[in-house]
């Protein structure tokens, strides 16, 4: 499996503080097909603790995190 | 509605059934201090992203925070309107619970939010209201401080009830708060 990720929708949730970044991922999620992938890019450092918990109660999937600079990239892979 | 997302609402209910509680969240919003309030609408907020209704029953000292600062009514009597002028009139009039300093505290920390791009307590409002959180407002509170509906928020879902509502509410909700 190759390790690029097929991207189709991006988000740019720099400068966000808590709760926005979750609240606006739901709402984008809920607007996405099953199957199709979100990549998120914030700066809120709650965001590694709370991308991983919202996807597990939402029944989402998060593929893959890249750690930038001063920010985090997050794959949201729409499940349900 | 395809057979994932049915799935997930059968066994949304299932649950529901097993354990008597919805996917709700019920919470009692008592403090009239900025922080506090604050921290109800992240919650609440919050709460809706993680796929939960949420329900926000304001009483006592956090029903002023729901006053329109533009909006004026008559008919008040003395005690009416001695509440009406001493209380904050409005989400952007209630001060912090800690350090308010005379307001100084308060200003700083709007100040503080603003810079850090943290959103203000008038913004979360108006989040909840989009994301449908709906809000009752206790009636014995509303007429003890002698507000009127007249004067409260445009506010989508919001209703005047008292505790039975909420305690039905709260009933069937997986989490409650009191704030």
């Amino acid at each position: 499996m190759s390790d690029e990720i097929k991207v189709d929708v991006k988000m740019d949730l720099k400068g966000l503080a808590c709760p926005l970044p979750v609240v606006k991922v739901s709402q984008q999620v809920k607007k996405m097909k099953v199957g199709e992938v979100l990549e998120a890019e914030t700066t809120d450092p709650g965001a590694h603790a709370d991308f991983p918990a919202w996807a597990k109660s939402s029944g989402n999937e998060i593929v893959k995190t890249v750690k930038e600079e001063k920010s985090a990239k997050f794959y949201i892979k729409k499940l349900k | 509605m395809d057979a994932g997302t049915e799935l997930r609402r059968i066994s949304e209910e299932l649950e529901a059934l097993k354990t008597g509680t919805k996917n709700k969240l019920s919470m009692i919003v008592f403090s009239g201090d900025m922080d506090k309030l604050l921290a109800a609408f992240i919650i609440a907020t919050g709460a809706v992203a993680m796929g939960l209704e949420v329900v926000m029953f304001f009483t006592f000292w956090a029903t002023p925070a729901l006053r329109d600062k533009k909006k004026k009514v008559g008919g008040k009597d003395l005690f009416g309107k001695m509440f009406g002028f001493m209380l904050p009139r409005g989400a952007g009039k209630v001060k912090l619970s800690k350090m308010n300093m005379g307001g100084m505290g308060t200003a700083m920390m709007k100040h503080l939010m603003k810079k850090k791009n943290i959103a203000s307590l008038e913004e979360m409002i108006a989040l909840a209201a989009e994301l449908e959180v709906k809000i009752y407002i206790c009636d014995m509170s509303m007429g003890l401080m002698g507000f009127k509906p007249g004067e409260m928020i445009d506010y989508p879902n919001v209703e005047f009830v008292g505790v039975a509502k909420f305690l039905e509410e709260a009933g069937d909700s997986k989490i409650q708060l009191f704030l």
